[in-house]
């Protein structure tokens, strides 16, 4: 008679089993939940490449006033000084993505969300925005007003 | 009819034994002492969800739920439907008057300790309840999609995308996409209708079952309820009955605000234009918001506002889980330092709201 081995077959048959049903429960889940988080993930839409948008004749914009014009899907904020120099710069806030605005009154770019401001450089002066307004190009062809991504 | 009313009585007690649920009934009572008047604002909570269920579905009859019809149907909803204002302003004015009433809910029972041993989960539930009501409210402020709650949604969800790692992701299943779109709305309004209300009837399911189950809490000092029959009153008919009363006196209370303090529709949002100056959020969102305005951009190298966020983020947590760091109130002694924690978050609260109203 021989000794029995160490693990009786069924033990290694049984924990055979435990890694097949476990392995195949795991991957079921999987297979339900994958398709439950992708649907919930919004599927990315085509955007259309804007590099500059027309603004419009550069009298439209009386000098030391703002206008929010749209580029691409983002909103971009257009100054005329007083000095009749124009301006350009991504209009969202950064500190909690408002759509900031130009105060004359105030001399600034403010933000009415939190109370931030931005000289008129685009630089954060005060309250919570951490970083400057991205800076577009203003190009001038003839009278039109052209605004440009920043390369 | 009274025949008929013990027939049918009689039909359903053979079947499911109501002569057990009845005596349980007689046998529950509510304490009498000092802190008595607190036990009226989980009913009162209940009762304006029930109006915000009711009003809630009959708005969904009209309203419509895109970027180009909402704020649509919502003047339609007021200026055609027979009593849609109505149905509106209530909505919106119980919508308020559910987040007081529940928030002074909450308040009594952290102050009372009835969170204390046995009643952890009851208190857990709530906790969980009092979120979700905040959910509703911020979901919902943005279905009329007007220019207030365009600039609320997107700074209430930036917020969110300011934290490490998980910011981005859930940032855009909230918005989805990158930005506040239409989309967006649909998402909204499917949670505000159909995700928030599901969980919430589980959840409050699980609270009024153990609240009859386990009993009214009495207060630390106020036991005696039940040996002495002094102190209390019975469950039914006593308590009922003023509970309805209250019930009907706040029903008048919300008709009054609905019909002379009508809510207002505002501009319909532009997705390309400025925030108005003067925007605020709801009143039980300000003293957050006052709070997000009065920090630096920088604290020590991080972004102000995730300073700030992990912080209401990590007080709202302790606040949740008193239950199972009070232990002196569980084993009947008296712990002052919850009391000062939760004075102090009162005044806060107050203080910087007063502020926020008055900025």
């Amino acid at each position: 008679m021989s000794e029995p081995p160490s693990i009786p077959p069924s033990e290694s048959k049984r924990d055979f089993l435990k890694v097949l049903l476990g392995g195949s429960l795991v991957a079921w889940v999987g297979a339900i939940l994958y398709p439950v988080v992708a649907y919930l993930r919004p599927p990315k839409q085509p955007e259309v490449e804007v590099t500059s948008v027309t603004v419009g004749p550069l009298e439209s914009l009386e000098k030391g006033s703002g206008t929010i014009v749209r580029f691409g899907n983002k909103p971009v904020l257009v100054i005329r000084l007083d000095s009749g120099e124009v301006r350009a710069f991504g209009a969202t806030c950064t500190h909690l993505d408002c759509t900031v605005q130009y105060r004359h009154d105030m001399g600034v770019v403010w933000c009415a969300c939190h109370n931030g401001k931005y000289d008129l450089s685009g630089k954060n002066i005060e309250g919570p925005p951490p970083r400057p307004l991205d800076v577009y190009r203003v190009i001038i062809q003839g009278d039109e007003v052209l605004v440009a991504q920043n390369t | 009819m009274k025949k008929l009313g013990q027939k049918i009585f009689g039909w359903i007690d053979e079947r499911v034994h109501m002569d057990d649920l009845l005596e349980f009934m007689g046998k529950k009572y509510v304490p009498i002492n000092s802190h008595s008047i607190w036990y009226y604002f989980g009913g009162v909570s209940l009762f304006l969800f029930l109006i915000q269920v009711i009003t809630g579905i009959m708005l969904l009859l009209y309203y419509k739920g895109s970027e180009e019809l909402a704020y649509e149907s919502i003047q339609f909803i007021m200026s055609k439907v027979e009593f849609g204002w109505l149905v509106r302003s209530i909505h919106s004015w119980a919508a308020n008057l559910f987040v007081l009433a529940a928030m002074i809910h909450m308040f009594s029972v952290y102050f009372t300790k009835s969170y204390r041993k046995p009643r952890e989960i009851t208190w857990l539930t709530g906790m969980l309840m009092f979120f979700l009501a905040l959910a509703f409210g911020f979901s919902g402020y943005l279905l009329p999609w007007n220019e207030l709650s365009f600039f609320a949604t997107k700074v209430g969800t930036d917020i969110v995308g300011v934290l490490p790692l998980v910011g981005k992701p859930m940032l855009e299943f909230l918005r989805s996409g990158e930005d506040v779109t239409g989309a967006t709305l649909s998402r909204f309004f499917g949670f505000h209708v159909a995700v928030f209300p599901g969980i919430f009837t589980v959840l409050l399911g699980i609270h009024l079952l153990l609240v009859q189950r386990q009993g009214m809490s009495e207060p630390l000092g106020h036991e005696g309820a039940a040996h002495d029959e002094e102190k209390r009153m019975p469950f039914f008919p006593n308590f009922i009955l003023r509970d309805l009363l209250l019930w009907l006196l706040i029903l008048n209370l919300i008709a009054l605000l609905a019909v002379f303090f009508p809510w207002e529709l505002g501009q319909k949002a532009d997705l390309f234009a400025a925030a108005p100056a003067g925007i605020k959020p709801e009143w039980y969102f300000l003293f957050m918001f006052q709070t997000l305005k009065y920090l630096p951009a920088q604290i020590l190298f991080v972004d102000g506002e995730l300073v700030g966020i992990l912080f209401f983020g990590l007080a709202g947590l302790l606040w949740t889980l008193v239950p199972f760091w009070d232990r002196k109130s569980s084993r009947g002694e008296r712990n002052h330092l919850v009391n000062y924690l939760g004075l102090g978050a009162v005044l806060y609260i107050i203080l910087l709201t007063i502020l926020g109203w008055l900025a």
